[in-house]
């Protein structure tokens, strides 16, 4: 923090560019690295960048990009959300069981699947504020605790041919050149923009940000932390519950064992998006980019054939492990 | 007392008859402030004196059993720091209280950015920004993250948060402890300018030099009383330590032990240009064996960070130490428990105690530390150990397997001591060992450490309290913002009087 | 309440006995039979016995788990251990020409256990050396950990037919199965080790005060990264048992989820999640606590998934009960609990800082039970 004398002109002038832009640093880096995994697969295969590839990307991961939306709210309080793959698969079992099994029309149950969703986070939020319970353990509760609620709803998938449902999950937004896109990828924007508007132009999202970024002096400023907190982990089973609607779209089907992962998945997007897991720092739309990097990563895994899926696991790992240092020397040197 | 009015125009804060209990200790009894427009007032005191309770009873954090405070005349009551700011007090603390992850822009005007449809406008407020900080006359990036800036910067920001929400008081808690002189400088053009402006302005600090630079005014308190209120231009330096400490200047007995003679020798451990940037300025310094050597000067003079930094606590980043007369570069403390120095800290609860472990436990950690894990003491030895220094030092309850989080101050603080003493060390550090502790607790304390120096071992004592002090040590260290300005011998010419006053002045004349 | 049962019932172990006794008793209410042990070929079987057996993997994971805990850190990559402990113990041991090789199955486990420890090395770096929240560190092991787990079985399931290696997961000793022996003798072991040397305390002493633990000259950085380790050790210990029992390596399934059990298994048996005191013998009895209650919701008849709610619920329970916020804004207002004293002034003053920065509205409290129970 003291005002050292300079020594190499340049050197200074690289570091206080990487203070200045720390916020982008990661975000660019993730660009770099989502144009570099493009460019590698183009390299391989001939049509790896045809417009349906790309197109596949978005509709491949809308849900994820919606659970990973949420999960960015959290993070950025300082938090995190281990509940987020349990909550989508109940909202999966949900859809199905009412929809199927009970009859209900889709437009009560998907209001009803999205507030159940918000209703477990805000519960969590609750916890994790007002009894200082850690976050992880408060959400793996909340993991447990929605993986039961599936299970005792049903062990076997349950199947849906609802005219509605199927519809919506077979009915595009064709672009000329034939390339198309789901409706899940229109609603996955929508979900980014609104929450770019959010995160950026209202008191709640700047309040995100200056929980995360120090909570104490954010009270003292006359932020409502508590609120905040709580609000963000609604956000998180609010999105949690629609990327279960979409992956019930993109399914067809609830079953208790969907998204088992999709934790990991989430957080991992969100930190490869360049969101600091300390909190305060990161952007939704590094989410998008870290969402989509690990597509393309699943695709050229895909396209490969020889390789097997065990490899996006190590290769998110890897990245996680990259970004999560990259962070560290980030902090470390502006904490020092 | 009577106090010279300074300004004929009706004060603008008035704090008439605080008084704060906690747990049925009077933190604050019936202390006054007035604070006018236009005006730097210092507020003083050592620890303990009630200046961080007083501020936090006036913006809302504590509520006083007695007393009023009125603000342009109308009593008020905040429920916290939040009612307050909107009603024209803000503070600005030591620790920058902002968002270091937001840009400066948004520090300053977070929870009150201009919308439009609810949407926040960030061009008119980077706008509105850049000119309030212009009208500081400050030259900040309002788009840069506020923990790019430094230290001094930061405060500027949260000042000039202060002075958007239009502040009529504005409350600086140490600023300037970690600013350097040009940072200092710096800030005190701000505060100038405010008051031109006709703020008022209540600054706590430590820094004598500081005070009689910038303030008008100065309120001191002791022990949660108010001891007086003076003109800074009519108030010599060494009657404001006076006040500070409570000793009447000529009226003291000299309590020294200056009769006794001072160990000669090699010294155990002796600092060459020992310093630490944004702590101690570099000091030479020597203690013999069989020698207390007593640190003085007011709080925040950079006595805690001496001792860290002789103790290995802090690593020193010029200078050198030398042990038994070989260079020791202290690491870590470990090294330094390697070579025989011990050290307690000032702060009991964060660094001293491991509050869910026993009595037992806590005594033997420091031994056990050095032996490694696989040597366990064996349990008779401990007990042995154990049971000994519980008698020794009236561990109060003399109970081995009682939790130390249950201890009274006092004891704890001797649970810390035996942990160290239990490790014979050669060189004993002590931080403010009586601190917050019952009188007999001290008296025993003070004893035994006579008797530890008078057994060969050298100390390191620090206290707030010149007479505890001068009544133990052979030497006393003074220091003064953050320098040591002085070392004596501690003669018979050497009375609280002369030692107040090298604390004032640093010994210059 | 008799002074006796009201100091019985202040025991730390009290809650934990009386769950694992009413769990034990309801299975009785369904197999009138649960408690009887046969002995056929010098073998003990029975319920009790399958219960011990089956839950021999978990108590090992919960006991490193325990460790990692008591120095402030937590370790979510051990169910990704387990799985690489079995795909490399079973790889090697399918490599082998001869499968009943006694000393080939040695070098398969050895080697098996000794990537595991490089593994929980590896997340001892990255928390004390690098300095990464333990949570973060070891989710990249748990996220690619299972990646490298089928990655060593190619993705398929590893079956293997050695007598030898069946042993671990199968076989006898003492009357009772080789599992049981290994995890009691591990219980043991790992008690003596902390509790006869200073092990013990210098892990409760960091995990209770690091910086204190480090002045008084306390190297935490080698302890925390041996402590991972352990529990690595320990983690590949329970792999080989599983794998071992079915004769198989999958990497997919393997200890999934093992890494929560062994995290509430520590939590009922008294260790607190923030680090410092800790309970072995309180985690082995969480880890039967775990296991019974597996056991019951078969016996009774639930879907045996229904588990995780009632797990949840537990977790939920006990961290409340362990929360200082949730005691003393829900509990002190029913219950006047002794107050711990010696405190004294600085400590009241801390109090109502933190409790008037903390919640901003306090009438909130007030509905707080019901709403944290339903999670």
């Amino acid at each position: 923090m003291s005002t050292t004398q300079p020594r190499a002109a340049a050197g200074r002038g690289v570091r206080t560019f990487l203070a200045q832009h720390r916020d982008y640093v990661p975000v660019m880096a993730t660009a770099v690295l989502f144009a570099l995994t493009l460019e590698a697969g183009n390299y391989r295969y001939l049509d790896f960048l045809a417009g349906q590839t790309i197109a596949n990307l978005f509709v491949d991961n809308a849900f994820l990009l919606v659970i990973a939306v949420g999960m960015t709210f959290v993070i950025l309080t300082g938090g995190i959300d281990l509940s987020v793959g349990a909550v989508a698969a109940l909202s999966t079992m949900l859809c199905a069981t009412l929809v199927e099994q009970h009859g209900w029309p889709p437009a009560l149950v998907i209001p009803l699947v999205l507030a159940a969703g918000g209703l477990i986070g805000g519960a969590m939020g609750y916890a994790i504020h007002h009894f200082e319970v850690q976050p992880f353990i408060a959400t793996l509760a909340g993991m447990f605790f929605a993986r039961g609620l599936c299970y005792l709803i049903s062990t076997n998938a349950i199947p849906i041919d609802d005219p509605v449902f199927t519809t919506l999950a077979q009915s595009h937004v064709t672009f000329p050149g034939g390339v198309f896109i789901s409706w899940s990828v229109v609603i996955a924007l929508a979900v980014v923009a609104v929450a770019f508007l959010t995160l950026h132009y209202t008191g709640f999202g700047r309040a995100v940000y200056a929980v995360g970024g120090n909570a104490q002096s954010a009270l003292l400023m006359g932020v409502p932390v508590g609120r905040t907190v709580i609000r963000a982990y609604t956000v998180s089973g609010l999105c949690s519950a629609l990327g279960g609607v979409l992956f019930t779209l993109y399914t067809l089907s609830g079953y208790s064992l969907h998204l088992v992962g999709t934790e990991l998945d989430a957080i991992a997007a969100v930190v490869i998006g360049g969101t600091i897991l300390a909190g305060g720092s990161g952007y939704v739309l590094g989410t998008l980019l870290g969402v989509l990097v690990l597509g393309v990563i699943k695709t050229i895994i895909t396209f490969e054939g020889t390789l097997s899926s065990w490899w996006t696991k190590i290769a998110v790992g890897t990245l996680l492990f990259a970004f999560v240092l990259l962070q560290r020397l980030m902090t470390s040197r502006r904490r020092a | 007392m009577s106090t010279p009015q300074l300004n004929p125009a009706q004060p603008v804060l008035r704090m008439t008859g605080i008084t704060k209990e906690f747990a049925g200790v009077r933190a604050l009894s019936g202390v006054g402030l007035d604070l006018y427009p236009g005006e730097v007032h210092a507020l003083m005191g050592e620890n303990g004196a009630g200046k961080s309770t007083l501020i936090k009873v006036l913006t809302g954090v504590h509520e006083a059993e007695a007393g009023t405070v009125t603000l342009d005349g109308v009593p008020v009551r905040f429920a916290g720091p939040l009612q307050a700011q909107q009603a024209g007090i803000s503070t600005v603390y030591q620790e920058v209280n902002l968002c270091p992850n937001l840009s400066v822009a948004e520090n300053i005007f977070l929870g009150r950015e201009p919308r439009r449809l609810g949407r926040i406008m960030w061009s008119e407020l980077r706008r509105r920004a850049r000119d309030l900080l212009s009208g500081l006359d400050l030259e900040i990036d309002v788009r840069a993250p506020l923990d790019t800036l430094p230290l001094a910067l930061q405060q500027m920001v949260a000042i000039a948060r202060a002075v958007d929400i239009r502040a009529k008081v504005l409350i600086l808690d140490e600023p300037t402890s970690s600013l350097d002189r040009e940072e200092v400088a710096q800030l005190f053009t701000v505060i100038r300018r405010l008051r031109g402006e006709g703020v008022a302005i209540l600054f706590v600090t430590h820094f004598l030099d500081q005070v009689y630079d910038v303030s008008d005014r100065i309120t001191v308190l002791r022990d949660g009383r108010l001891v007086g209120e003076y003109r800074t231009a009519r108030l010599p330096q060494i009657e404001l330590v006076s006040a500070m400490l409570g000793q009447e200047l000529g009226e003291l007995t000299d309590r020294g032990r200056g009769d006794r003679e001072r160990p000669a020798g090699t010294p155990f451990a002796e600092a060459h240009g020992l310093g630490r940037k944004g702590a101690i300025a570099p000091f030479d310094l020597a203690v013999r064996p069989g020698e207390v050597l007593g640190l003085a000067g007011l709080l925040g003079a950079g006595r805690s960070e001496t001792a860290r930094l002789l103790a290995g606590a802090d690593r020193a980043d010029t200078g050198r130490l030398t042990v038994d007369g070989r260079t020791a570069t202290l690491r870590s403390p470990r090294a330094a428990s390697r070579r025989g120095i011990a050290f307690c800290s000032e702060n009991r609860r964060r660094e001293g105690i491991i509050p869910d472990l026993t009595v037992r436990e806590n005594i033997v950690l420091a031994l056990q530390a050095a032996r490694g894990w696989v040597r366990a003491l064996p349990a008779r030895r401990t007990e042995e150990l154990v049971t000994h220094w519980i008698s020794a030092l009236h561990i109060h309850p003399a109970d081995p397997e009682a939790v130390v989080r249950n201890l009274s101050g006092g004891n704890q603080q001797k649970v810390l001591l035996a942990r160290w003493l239990i490790t014979e060390p050669k060189l004993l550090i002590l931080d403010e060992p009586t601190r917050g502790i019952d009188i007999g607790a001290k008296a025993e304390i003070q004893r035994l450490v006579a008797s530890l120096a008078a057994d060969g071992m050298a100390v390191v004592y620090v206290s707030a309290e010149l007479e505890e002090v001068l009544s133990l040590s052979d030497t006393v260290a003074v220091l003064r913002d953050r320098e040591l300005v002085a070392t004596l011998p501690n003669t018979a010419e050497l009375t609280l009087d002369r030692l107040m006053e090298t604390i004032a002045t640093g010994g210059t004349h | 309440m008799p002074p006796t049962v009201a100091r019985l019932a202040g025991h730390r172990l009290f809650w934990p006995l009386a769950l694992l006794a009413a769990l034990l008793v309801t299975n009785v209410a369904y197999t009138p039979d649960f408690f009887s042990i046969q002995i056929r070929d010098g073998h003990l079987f029975g319920s009790l016995v399958d219960i011990l057996r089956l839950g021999s993997p978990l108590l090992l994971v919960a006991l490193g788990m325990t460790l990692v805990i008591a120095i402030g850190g937590i370790d979510l990559s051990v169910g990704a251990v387990v799985a690489i402990s079995g795909a490399v113990a079973c790889l090697n041991i399918s490599d082998l020409a001869d499968q009943q090789s006694v000393g080939g199955v040695v070098v398969a486990v050895l080697l098996a256990l000794g990537v595991c420890v490089a593994l929980g090395v590896w997340n001892g770096v990255l928390v004390a050396g690098i300095g990464m929240q333990p949570i973060i560190a070891t989710l990249i092991l748990m996220v690619a950990g299972r990646g490298v787990a089928q990655m060593i079985t190619s993705g398929r399931i590893v079956t293997v037919n050695s007598e030898p290696y069946h042993l671990i997961g199968g076989g006898y000793e003492l009357g009772l199965p080789l599992s049981v022996v290994i995890a009691a003798a591990v219980l043991v072991l790992t008690g003596l080790v902390v509790r006869r040397t200073a092990l013990g305390l210098l892990l409760e002493s960091v995990g209770g005060n690091r910086e204190a633990s480090r002045l008084v000259g306390i190297r935490a950085r080698g302890l925390t990264i041996a402590v991972y380790a352990f529990c690595a050790l320990c983690a590949a210990g329970a792999g080989l048992m599983v794998s071992s029992n079915v004769a198989a390596a999958d990497g997919n399934n393997a200890g999934l989820w093992i890494e929560l059990d062994a995290i509430l298994a520590v939590v009922i048996g008294g260790t607190s999640l923030t680090g410092g005191r800790f309970h072995l013998g309180g985690t082995a009895i969480g880890a039967l606590v775990i296991q019974t209650l597996s056991t019951t919701v078969y016996t009774v008849g639930v879907p045996p998934e229904s588990t995780l709610v009632f797990k949840a619920l537990v977790v939920m329970a006990v961290c409340l009960l362990q929360s200082p916020a949730f005691r003393a804004k829900v509990l002190s207002r029913k219950l006047p609990r002794r107050s711990d004293t010696g405190v004294g002034a600085p400590a009241a003053g801390t109090a109502t800082s933190t409790g008037s920065s903390r919640s901003s509205t306090p009438a909130s409290a007030a509905q707080s039970p019901k709403e944290a129970t339903t999670l």
